[in-house]
């Protein structure tokens, strides 16, 4: 394993929890506010290590077990996707399959602790949680199909490696159209305005929060920490994606992917503070079009690279 | 091959044995499974021994049957179909020991069921071992016979009734697809040994014998639309014979498939599009019924429908890499419906296992009356956890990795280039279903899984359960260890399939190439087993971090946070129906819930009610109709069936008279 390779793992592990801290700021600018420190998010996860947990009575070891083991899911998948693109040879045929389904365990098992609580607002956002990733999954994994036949590669560096220039322009919009059902199922997973409202006070309509409501001390430092190297994860799809056309690779693709990541929080911070939140009805088919937008991409692909 | 025959002969004497003896005997609920976990183990070593690249054994007896034959063969293929066969059969008589106590009046009835259990395994194994038509068939009907009578078991319950009728029916409009299947092919080839029957490859014949193959063999496996009788029949039958029939039967009817399309010269496109379709269908129709179930082994009935159609799905992308000459699409296309087909056997008896030690134990199926029964019975807990995880398709299980292959299939589809869009857009076309089938599934598994045995009981069944015997939870904790281990073996079982999938390219005319990246276990799995090693000691590492940071730091049990409400209880938790709700009313015209609701009224509410129900619709729109239409057509011949024996005779005279003067004319 290179030094790169390594530093590739690395930033993603460290610099994750600084996303949100950029989200945040972006969104306080808007509303006319100083917002909390970058850093934030570290503090908050310190503070929760040095907590005392707090467990309901109802639960059993699944939920103990669930935290730590989302963590271990989504580290391994970090592991396997972030050298992707900076490493060329780097993963293997169908990896990307393995990273889809590793976040699928974590959510499988985050959505068993919800339900371990028998909290019926837990419950509610399991519930959701499973809607939205059922829909979102083929949307994710239609796009990477469409990638794989455009770049003619099966892993994912082979993918990124398999695009350039070229084929930018020659496969029509494809690529394009792949990057923006990208987003959209980011957004989606990662529990962000318009599919879901990080920072709404009602249980009511929440979807992630929800699911963690008995979370507490160093478990939920480890939930937290799961779901901000997520976002990373998805992030990086994307801005890999779009990172393509430069023929970067090594160093300076690393050091353009992490500026592209602090330009994709800035983003979602502002798709945050200027759209509302669709209504728990309307979500579905704005996924339901991202996977469109794949078929499409696939058919534009098709007919322009024959 | 002796141990194939001293399997059968085991099965069937015990059979026989069990219908013998003395209904009183005392030792018949001993007997029954210990000859059936004893026949099923010389056929497994067999088989196994074929798989390891032992030569593949034949053995033809004198049989005096026109054209049929006493020939029995085991090539790898039967080797890995038989394999999962016996080893379900065996531990699922084991679990049947435990779970047969106290079940359906002892005595006669269970005698009964313990000759036709051993009579369903000896079936099994000679349906897959049959190398003549006739000896085939007569296998399948004492398959299907056998297992009707297990599904009756508890036949004082009407629907119980009911379901076996509706099986029985499905298995013989199969069976008489199957006649005429093996008649046309007879008639053309001359003879009914598997080796000579053929028919001209892209002929109309070919095409006709392919479909009736597919109606036949697919209501076995419980292909849509045909698939009505398994969300019927698997609730019913006791849930050792479930596990049997929904892990391990429905797979002949994919065996009957990939025997047979040899017959039928090199397979046109069209077939393995027909095979995908049928697939894909199969898949998101069987989860989305599931999702919208509340009888517990109902939605694990439906499951298998899901699972049944990713294995068609897989053999599907086969046939077209063997049509579009893609090799790697056919290679792994062939493989992974095929080791799916060994994985479903086993987590899907695995999941049968612990909803029946649920139902023995709470004396219900109803999930909405669950709950909190991981405390309660936390072994069967942790084994469906496992199964869950482990149909979904998730890692590091076995579901993964045969997924992982048929996915791959599709990737090689769609990077395949050249100028025909067919493989890529079945590439297409699989990754977003198998992507779709795997969101719903885990929508439905933590469903189940979360509202049966996390939470607080709903009903007082639920909170009075205790562990089952170790009869029962050992026979599913073998299997959940299979899971992990079939997991972590991906390399070592795609070098044991190679074989197997090409002897069947070649019977099909296609010839993989000898070397190839994709042929070789450790190069295509190898890394996964990587993964999955490194995710479960990365994992085990966190956990003991947490553990040591949390020592001396947790409080006390505390109740639920309800969002300040004062007593949180059972009644107020989210049930099966309000979880699945969404996905139920997104896909609602293909799914046509019914629901029922009396709203709460006036200032100070009585009563309200709700009630959902989500009966097969293909059940309810195609063969309801059709049946009824039938039975009108037929009532007419009532003339003729009136009571008369003597005149029932006359009519046998007549018949026999009348094929004298035919012959003779």
């Amino acid at each position: 394993m290179s030094l790169v390779t390594a530093a590739a793992m690395l930033s993603g592990i460290v610099l994750a929890p600084l996303l949100s801290g950029i989200i945040n700021r972006t969104k306080a600018l808007f509303a006319g506010r100083r917002g909390a420190p970058f850093l934030q998010p570290y503090h908050d996860l310190a503070r929760l290590l040095r907590k005392h947990g707090v467990f309901s009575g109802t639960t059993t070891w699944i939920f103990r077990i669930a935290p730590v083991s989302v963590l271990a899911c989504v580290l391994a998948a970090m592991v396997l996707a972030a050298p992707a693109g900076i490493n060329r040879t780097w993963g293997f045929e169908g990896d990307l399959i393995l990273f889809a389904y590793l976040l699928g365990l974590a959510r499988f098992l985050t959505v068993s602790a919800a339900l371990d609580t028998g909290s019926s607002f837990e419950g509610m956002g399991a519930s959701r949680e499973v809607l939205y990733s059922a829909l979102a999954e083929p949307a994710l994994l239609m796009g990477l199909a469409v990638l794989a036949r455009v770049s003619g590669a099966m892993s994912l560096a082979g993918i990124y490696d398999g695009l350039g220039s070229t084929e930018w322009t020659s496969a029509g919009t494809a690529i394009p159209l792949v990057l923006v059902s990208f987003l959209i199922v980011l957004l989606a997973e990662n529990s962000r305005i318009p599919f879901d409202d990080p920072n709404t006070h009602l249980e009511l309509t929440m979807v992630h929060e929800v699911m963690v409501l008995d979370v507490s001390g160093p478990d939920f430092a480890a939930i937290g920490y799961g779901a901000s190297l997520k976002l990373w994860l998805f992030g990086s799809l994307a801005v890999r994606l779009a990172l393509t056309p430069s023929g970067l690779t090594g160093w300076a693709m690393l050091l353009a992917f992490i500026g592209g990541m602090m330009v994709l929080a800035v983003l979602v911070g502002i798709v945050e503070s200027v759209t509302a939140r669709l209504s728990l009805l309307r979500a579905p088919l704005l996924l339901a079009g991202a996977g469109a937008l794949s078929v499409l991409a696939f058919v534009l692909a098709s007919r322009f690279l024959g | 091959m002796s141990l194939i025959l001293l399997s059968l002969l085991i099965f069937f004497a015990g059979g026989a044995a069990m219908s013998l003896l003395p209904g009183r005997s005392r030792v018949i609920p001993h007997l029954g499974p210990l000859t059936a976990a004893a026949a099923a183990i010389p056929g497994f070593v067999a088989a196994i021994v074929i798989l390891g690249g032992g030569s593949p054994a034949s053995v033809s007896l004198p049989w005096s049957i026109p054209s049929g034959s006493l020939s029995l063969a085991m090539d790898r293929l039967s080797a890995l179909f038989a394999a999962p066969v016996l080893f379900v059969t065996a531990l699922a008589a084991i679990y049947g020991w435990g779970y047969m106590r106290g079940h359906g009046g002892g005595g006669r009835s269970t005698a009964r069921f313990w000759a036709f259990y051993n009579l369903l395994g000896g079936s099994m194994l000679l349906v897959v071992t049959a190398a003549n038509a006739l000896l085939f068939l007569v296998g399948w009907e004492v398959m299907a016979l056998s297992s009707f009578f297990l599904v009756m078991h508890e036949h004082g319950e009407g629907s119980v009734r009911r379901a076996g009728w509706i099986y029985l029916v499905a298995s013989h409009a199969g069976a008489a697809c199957l006649l005429l299947l093996f008649s046309l092919l007879g008639k053309e080839g001359g003879t009914l040994e598997f080796a000579g029957m053929a028919l001209p490859g892209g002929s109309g014949a070919a095409d006709f014998a392919f479909l009736l193959a597919l109606v036949g063999f697919g209501s076995k496996a419980g292909f849509v639309p045909l698939h009505v009788w398994l969300p019927e029949a698997h609730p019913a039958a006791p849930s050792n014979v479930s596990a049997v029939m929904s892990g391990v039967m429905i797979k002949t009817g994919i065996y009957g498939i990939l025997r047979f399309l040899p017959c039928l010269g090199a397979p046109p496109e069209w077939w393995g599009w027909t095979l995908l379709a049928v697939g894909i269908a199969s898949g998101i129709v069987g989860v989305l019924s599931a999702l919208a179930q509340h009888d517990l082994k109902r939605l694990l009935a439906y499951h298998s429908v899901e699972n049944i159609g990713i294995i068609a799905a897989g053999l599907g992308l086969g046939l077209l890499g063997i049509s579009r000459d893609i090799p790697m699409m056919a290679f792994l296309g062939f493989a992974g419906g095929l080791l799916h087909m060994v994985n479903h056997a086993v987590f899907k008896s695995l999941l049968f296992m612990s909803a029946g030690a649920v139902a023995r134990e709470t004396a219900t199926r109803e999930i909405d009356n669950l709950g909190g029964l991981l405390r309660r019975m936390p072994r069967t807990g942790a084994c469906f956890f496992t199964g869950s995880a482990a149909i979904c398709g998730l890692p590091p299980m076995n579901g993964f990795v045969s997924e992982l292959l048929i996915y791959l299939a599709a990737l090689a589809g769609l990077t395949s280039g050249g100028s025909s869009l067919s493989p890529a857009t079945a590439g297409l076309i699989t990754a977003g279903g198998l992507a779709l089938i795997g969101g719903l599934a885990l929508a439905c598994f933590t469903k189940a899984f979360g509202i049966v045995f996390l939470g607080e009981p709903r009903s007082r069944g639920a909170a009075a359960a205790g562990e089952v015997t170790a009869f029962m939870w050992v026979p599913a904790s073998i299997l959940a260890v299979t899971c992990l281990v079939l997991g972590l073996a991906g390399p070592l079982l795609l070098d044991v399939l190679r074989p197997v999938v090409a002897d069947v390219c070649s019977a099909l005319g296609y010839a993989l190439p000898g070397a190839a990246p994709f042929l070789d276990g450790g190069g295509v799995l190898g890394p996964v087993s990587i993964a999955f090693a490194a995710l479960i000691a990365g994992g085990l590492v966190l956990l003991g971090a947490r553990r040591l940071l949390m020592r001396r730091r947790s409080g006390g049990p505390v109740p639920t946070w309800d969002c300040g409400f004062e007593e949180p209880a059972a009644s107020m938790q989210y049930t099966a129906s309000s979880f699945a709700d969404p996905i139920v009313r997104l896909f609602g015209g293909l799914l046509r819930t019914r629901r029922t609701f009396s709203a709460p009224a006036g200032l100070f509410p009585q009563k309200a009610s709700f009630s959902s129900e989500t009966p097969d619709i293909y059940h309810e729109k195609l063969y309801r109709p059709a049946f009824r239409g039938l039975e009108r057509f037929f009532s007419r011949f009532r003339v003729i069936q009136h009571g008369r024996v003597n005149l029932y005779i006359l009519y046998i005279v007549a018949a026999l008279v009348a094929l004298l003067a035919w012959k003779l004319a």
